[in-house]
C-alpha cells in the first residue's frame, strides 16, 4: 500500500536525510521523499499497520533532521 | 516569510543590535563577555543544539556540527588569547544565519512559482442538488453523475458534455495556448479551464482515475527517479564533508607542528587553528547539494509547461543525449486517419463512385470504409443497399440501387474476371466495378501530420545524427513518406515483435553515452516504448496504457514538441553542469584562500552564500523553456 504525506522541510540535503530515514524504518518498503513537493510517499510492507509505523517513521526522520514536520 | 522564518529574522535583528552596541558603547570587562555570550546564544542555539543531537544520534559531520565546531572555537581563541574578542564567533554565526535565511527564503519561493505553475489540482466539483449548485470534494463524485463547471473554473473529473457549448483552455495540459471549442456530446478532460459557457458534464471517470489525477502522480513522483548528477551530488556530499573535516584537522596541526619541530619557528598555533574554523565554515556543500535538484526540478516545470511530461530527472538527462529518434509512423509522423486522397480512371462523377463504394462497404467496419463513410460526407441509407457479401481481405460486393457493386483490391477484380487498371499511386487501392464493368479506384492513404516534416528538420538542427521511422505499412507507401519526410532510415513491413528487435539492433549500434529514443502513439507499441532508452509517447491526453509505459509523454500530438522537450532538457542539463562547476570552482578558491590565510570567515561566508544565491537564480533559468 502506498500512501502520500505533506512534509516540512527546509534544505535539500536534510530531505534527503529524511528519505534515507525512513526508507529504513521497519514496516517501509520504500519512501520517497519529494522536496520540492514537499511530499513524502512511503509504501508500507505487506501487513504493517500504517498509523504505528507512521509513529515510527516521524521519529526516525526528527532524529536526522530535527526540524521537520510530517503532517499525518 | 513562513513563521520560522520570521523568527530567524528577529533573531539576526537582535544579534546585529547587539553586535552594534557592543563595538560602539564603552563595555568591558565580565559585563561585555556576558553580552557576547548572550548574542551567540540568541543567534546561535539551534545550531549547536543540533549539532549536540547529531553527535548523540551518531551523525556527527553536518553543517551544524562545522558551524558549532567553528564558532566555539573561535570563542576558546578569544578566551585563550585574553583579547576579549567574541566577534568574530557572534559574527559568523550571524552571518551564516542571514545566509540559511536567505536560501530558505529563496528556495522556498522558487519552489512555490514552479509548482504554482503545475498545479493543476481542481479544489471543487459542483454538482447540482434541487436546483441549486453544491460544492463537494472532486473524490466524492461517482462515475456517471452530473458535474456542471461554471466559466472561469477547472473542469475536475473527465467525462462527456452532455448540455452547453463553450470554450476550453488546456494549455495546462498541453501547452497549447490555442483554446478550443467543445459541444455536447464531445468528451473532456479534467485540468482543462472552460472558458466562456456552463457546461454540464457526466463523468466517465472517478476523480482518481482522470487525467488531472494521473498527471500530478507522475509529475509528484518524478522526484522519486533520480538523475545521475543528482546521485553523484549526494554521494559527493557523503564524503566531502568528512574529508573538509580531517582537512580542517591536519591545516591545524600539521603546518604549525611543522613549523616548531623542523623549521625551528614559534607555532603561530592561533592563526594556523583561526584558518582551519574558518576552512570548516566555508566548507559546507549548500549550494551544490540545493542547486541541482533545483535546476531539474525547474525543468521539469518548464517542459510540464509545454505540454511534456517527463518521468523523472532521469529521463531528462537521457533525453540531453539522445542521439537517434526511432518514430513509429501511423499516428505519430502521420495523423493516423485514413483519408480518400485520389480517384482515378472513373467513366462517372466521381462523387457518384464514392457513394457507391460509400454504400457498399456500409456495413463493414474497417478503418477503409470508414474513409470511405467520411468521404461520402452523409449518413448511408442502407435501404438502398441489399445483398451485401464480404469476401475477407479482398472486399465486398453488394447491390445498390439495383446495380451490382463490386468495390475492392486486384485480387477482388481478379477474381470477379474484371479487367481493371493497376494504380501508381502510394496507398490502398480500393477498385471499384458497376454491373461487372470497371469504374475506376479510390485511392485512401493515411496523411503526413502538417508539422511531420518541420519537426524532422528541427531535430537534426539540434543534433540528432539518426532518425528511423518504423512502420507495419507496406515499403512503398513508407519509403514515400520517410522520403517526404527526410528521415534518414526507414523499415516497412513490420510486426509489433520485430519493431522490438529493430530497436535493440539500434541501440547495439549506439556507442557510449548515445541514447535511443522511440516515438510512438502508444497503441500497440507498449514494449518498444519500454526498451529504448527514452520511450516517448504522444498524443497521450487520456490514454492511461502510454502514459504507464513511456519515460515522456507528450500531451498533444504535435511532433514539433520533440525536438522542444530536447531542447527543454539539453537547457537543463547545461544549467546543472553550469551550477556544478562554479559551485564546486568557488569552492574550492575559497577553501584554497582560507588556507593559506588570503580571506578571513567573514568573507569566505559571504562567499559561500553568494555563490548559492546565484546558483538558484541560474537554476530558476530552467523553468523557461525555448
Amino acid at each position: 500500500m502506498k500512501k502520500t504525506y505533506k512534509i516540512e522541510v527546509d534544505c535539500a540535503n536534510c530531505a534527503n536525510l529524511m528519505e534515507e530515514a525512513a526508507g529504513k524504518t521497519e514496516g517501509v518498503a520504500s519512501a520517497v521523499v519529494n522536496f520540492m513537493a514537499q511530499k513524502m510517499t512511503v509504501e508500507f510492507a505487506e501487513g504493517a499497520d500504517v498509523n504505528a509505523v507512521m509513529q515510527k517513521v516521524v521519529k526516525n526522520c526528527k532524529k536526522v533532521e530535527d526540524d521537520c514536520e510530517i503532517y499525518l | 516569510m513562513n513563521k520560522k522564518q520570521k523568527m530567524v529574522l528577529v533573531r539576526i535583528i537582535i544579534t546585529a543590535v547587539l553586535l552594534v552596541a557592543l563595538n560602539l558603547l564603552p563595555i568591558e570587562g565580565i559585563a561585555a563577555m556576558a553580552l557576547y555570550l548572550a548574542a551567540y546564544l540568541i543567534i546561535g542555539y539551534d545550531i549547536l543544539r543540533k549539532a549536540g543531537k547529531g553527535i548523540i544520534n551518531g551523525r556527527v559531520f553536518d553543517e551544524n556540527f562545522l558551524m558549532a565546531v567553528a564558532t566555539i572555537g573561535a570563542v576558546a581563541l578569544a578566551i585563550i588569547e585574553k583579547s576579549g574578542d567574541f566577534n568574530e564567533a557572534v559574527f559568523v554565526m550571524l552571518f551564516y544565519q542571514i545566509g540559511e535565511l536567505f536560501q530558505s527564503y529563496a528556495v522556498g519561493k522558487s519552489r512555490r512559482s514552479i509548482t504554482a505553475l503545475m498545479d493543476i489540482r481542481p479544489d471543487y466539483a459542483n454538482i447540482e442538488v434541487d436546483g441549486k449548485l453544491e460544492q463537494v470534494d472532486p473524490d466524492e463524485v461517482e462515475t456517471g453523475s452530473v458535474i456542471v463547471v461554471q466559466p472561469g473554473e477547472k473542469v475536475p473529473i473527465d467525462g462527456v458534455v452532455i448540455e452547453g457549448s463553450s470554450t476550453i483552455n488546456t494549455s495546462a495540459l498541453t501547452g497549447e495556448s490555442l483554446p478550443r471549442d467543445i459541444a455536447a456530446g464531445e468528451e473532456i478532460i479534467s485540468g482543462c479551464i472552460n472558458m466562456t459557457g456552463v457546461l454540464r458534464i457526466r463523468t466517465t471517470k472517478a476523480f482518481g482515475e482522470s487525467t488531472v489525477s494521473k498527471i500530478l502522480e507522475l509529475v509528484e513522483n518524478s522526484g522519486s527517479r533520480k538523475s545521475r548528477s543528482e546521485q553523484f551530488i549526494s554521494r559527493f556530499a557523503r564524503v566531502y564533508t568528512p574529508i573538509v573535516c580531517y582537512s580542517a584537522l591536519a591545516l591545524a596541526i600539521l603546518p604549525p607542528l611543522i613549523r616548531f619541530v623542523f623549521l625551528d619557528l614559534g607555532g603561530d598555533w592561533a592563526s594556523w587553528i583561526y584558518r582551519a574554523l574558518a576552512f570548516l565554515i566555508v566548507s559546507c556543500p549548500c549550494a551544490l547539494v540545493i542547486s541541482i535538484p533545483l535546476s531539474f526540478f525547474a525543468g521539469l516545470g518548464g517542459a510540464s509547461r509545454e505540454g511534456v511530461l517527463v518521468k523523472g530527472s532521469n529521463f531528462l538527462e537521457a533525453l540531453a543525449q539522445t542521439k537517434t529518434i526511432v518514430f513509429d509512423k501511423t499516428g505519430t509522423l502521420t495523423q493516423g486517419v485514413f483519408e480518400v486522397s485520389g480517384i482515378h480512371h472513373c467513366p462517372i462523377e466521381n462523387k457518384k463512385l464514392i457513394e457507391y463504394a460509400a454504400l457498399a462497404e456500409c456495413a463493414s467496419s474497417h478503418p477503409i470504409s470508414k474513409s470511405l463513410q467520411r468521404a461520402y460526407g452523409a449518413e448511408p441509407d442502407r435501404s438502398r443497399v441489399s445483398d451485401i457479401e464480404e469476401i475477407s481481405g479482398n472486399g465486398v460486393t453488394a447491390t445498390v440501387d439495383g446495380h451490382r457493386i463490386a468495390a475492392g483490391n486486384d485480387r477482388l477484380m481478379a477474381q470477379l474476371g474484371i479487367e481493371h487498371t493497376p494504380c501508381r499511386s502510394v496507398g490502398t487501392i480500393v477498385h471499384v466495378a458497376i454491373d461487372g464493368k470497371y469504374s475506376g479506384h479510390i485511392v485512401i492513404s493515411d496523411v503526413v501530420k502538417p508539422t511531420s516534416k518541420q519537426a524532422i528538420t528541427e531535430l537534426k538542427k539540434a543534433g540528432i545524427e539518426k532518425t528511423v521511422m518504423l512502420t507495419g505499412d507496406a515499403k512503398s507507401v513508407a519509403d514515400k513518406v520517410a522520403a517526404d519526410l527526410g528521415v534518414d532510415e526507414v523499415h516497412s513491413q513490420l510486426l509489433p515483435a520485430d519493431k522490438v528487435n529493430e530497436v535493440e539492433r539500434l541501440l547495439c549500434e549506439n556507442t557510449g553515452k548515445a541514447k535511443l529514443a522511440f516515438v510512438g502513439d502508444g497503441i500497440n507499441d507498449a514494449p518498444v516504448l519500454s526498451r529504448a532508452d527514452i520511450g516517448i509517447a504522444m498524443g497521450a491526453m487520456g490514454s492511461d496504457a502510454a502514459i504507464e509505459a513511456a519515460d515522456v509523454v507528450l500531451m498533444d500530438d504535435d511532433p514539433m514538441k520533440i525536438s522542444k522537450a530536447i531542447r527543454i532538457s539539453r537547457k537543463c542539463i547545461r544549467i546543472v553542469y553550469e551550477n556544478i562547476v562554479f559551485a564546486l570552482g568557488v569552492k574550492f578558491a575559497c577553501l584554497l584562500l582560507v588556507a593559506l590565510g588570503a580571506a578571513d570567515m567573514g568573507a569566505a561566508i559571504f562567499a559561500d552564500v553568494g555563490v548559492m544565491v546565484i546558483a538558484v537564480l541560474n537554476a530558476m533559468r530552467a523553468l523557461r523553456a525555448s
